[in-house]
């Protein structure tokens, strides 16, 4: 019988305890445990971004982190992106703009595209493919997805 | 985790709020243990089975592992501190910029927000961006373990691909970056296919000063990803002492990196090509480094 450590931790701001393995990553536990499966798995290496969500405001990779890890910690996933119904512009303008393909790579990219525009909320193209050089989009549609985050940088610079 | 349905070992994870309960877990660890700090090639290394520690120890609950600070004119840098804290380092920005590219160019920004310089070195892959830049500005490892403190230049810690001059019970806490002298400057510069997300054909970290006449008089050269480890060369900074650093001071430059080179083929280069780019990056950081140099 492995040991089980308990973890505390919010999760868009909901309380969580769960027991978990040592080996056990983040991205195991959200999708698995917590049910919260709109953080994907893609590669589980690092590589890919798939799983980017934010650790005590810091954008990671959640297949790079361990769950046990976090105990304390504040986690932030796309579940928690909208507000109600009301989505977040950068969710809004991946629709109006076909910034979203299959999908795989989207919950990964506007948290990724988010932690950009709380960093720097009028980017340069050449900054939001930078910043984005570590979400894979499988389908290739980058150039939809840069024209996503510029237009919802605009609307939510109020421009 | 997805193990083929293999047995695994329990892990025990651990997470001491002192360098002594951290050294003494290691020291009294009986089975495989491994330093967690950023967990960016230990995870990986876990999850696709490269090892399989009984032992986790999480560092990153000790403070001084995780500060930046001001000492006797350099700077001491914690060893798990992530990659994007010392990129947002202004000071740190200003005094050695190599570093700090050498910093920039680890992974994404997602690795970079968890990924340490001290696991970039006990990683102990001769392609690490952040080595040679620290190598170059003459950075010295604090290393604490059950017999004491150690403090040894960072060039002494690989030994071979995956390995390091670590005893079991020892654990890097900082490095110190030294002083400048005026008229100094650093840069690294890779070569990779891609801009991003990618492992160096070719890095090249150097440091290097200058008189007020624009004389070199110190110079380092490292050179990474093209020996089995990352190499210091003496010839490299033989070939910019004394000189301007002027055409035939850079051309000398070239050849002695080439020279140096003990590379290996594989995807990303062939043997010649690496030898080839070894020489052309080499001249190209040494005129970076000698831009900030003359900022100075």
């Amino acid at each position: 019988m492995s040991k089980k450590y308990h973890v505390t931790t919010t999760v868009n701001g909901d309380g969580y305890e769960y027991l978990c393995e040592a080996q056990q990553t983040l991205l195991d536990v959200l999708r698995d445990e917590l049910q919260l499966a709109g953080t994907k798995e893609g590669c589980a290496t690092g590589d890919c971004g798939a799983c980017t969500v934010m650790v005590d405001g810091t954008m990671v990779c959640a297949c790079l982190v361990l769950a046990v890890e976090t105990d304390g910690a504040k986690v932030d996933t796309i579940e928690g992106m909208a507000q109600g119904d009301k989505l977040h512009p950068l969710q809004q303008k991946f629709l109006e703009l076909n910034g979203s393909q299959c999908g795989i790579c989207t919950p990964g990219i506007l948290i990724a595209a988010r932690a950009l525009l709380a960093r720097n909320p009028d980017p340069t193209e050449t900054e939001i493919r930078y910043w984005l050089a570590g979400n894979l989009c499988r389908c290739t549609g980058y150039d939809k997805i840069i024209r996503s985050v510029q237009a919802a940088a605009k609307e939510m610079r109020g421009a | 985790m997805r193990s083929g349905g293999v047995t695994r070992v329990d892990v025990r994870y651990e997470a001491p709020e002192t360098l002594q309960a951290a050294v003494a877990l290691l020291a009294s660890a009986g089975e495989p243990a491994k330093i967690l700090a950023g967990g960016t090639d230990v995870i990986v290394q876990m999850e696709t089975d490269l090892i399989e520690p009984a032992l986790l120890v999480d560092i990153k609950k000790i403070p001084e592992l995780r500060q930046i600070v001001a000492e006797n004119g350099g700077f001491r840098i914690g060893a798990a501190v992530p990659g994007l804290t010392i990129m947002d380092h202004a000071a740190l920005a200003k005094t050695w910029p190599g570093v700090l590219d050498g910093v920039k160019l680890i992974g994404s920004i997602q690795v970079r927000g968890r990924a340490s310089i001290g696991g970039n070195l006990c990683n102990g892959s001769p392609a690490a961006d952040s080595v040679p830049p620290l190598i170059a500005a003459g950075a010295i490892a604090r290393i604490i373990g059950s017999k004491g403190t150690r403090e040894v230049p960072v060039e002494k810690i690989p030994t071979a691909p995956g390995k390091t001059s670590l005893a079991k019970d020892e654990i890097i806490a900082s490095f110190f970056l030294p002083p400048r002298a005026p008229h100094s400057g650093d840069a690294y510069q890779r070569f990779t296919p891609r801009t991003e997300m990618d492992i160096a054909v070719v890095g090249v970290g150097i440091n290097l000063t200058l008189d007020s006449s624009g004389t070199c008089t110190a110079a380092r050269v490292v050179l990474g990803a093209v020996a089995p480890t990352v190499l210091l060369s003496k010839e490299c900074a033989d070939a910019l002492i004394g000189t301007k650093v002027d055409a035939a001071a850079l051309d000398k430059l070239a050849a002695a990196a080439s020279a140096a080179c003990r590379p290996i083929d594989d995807k990303r280069g062939t043997k010649e090509y690496r030898i080839k780019i070894a020489g052309v990056l080499a001249k190209r950081t040494a005129q970076q480094a000698l831009e900030v140099a003359r900022k100075n």
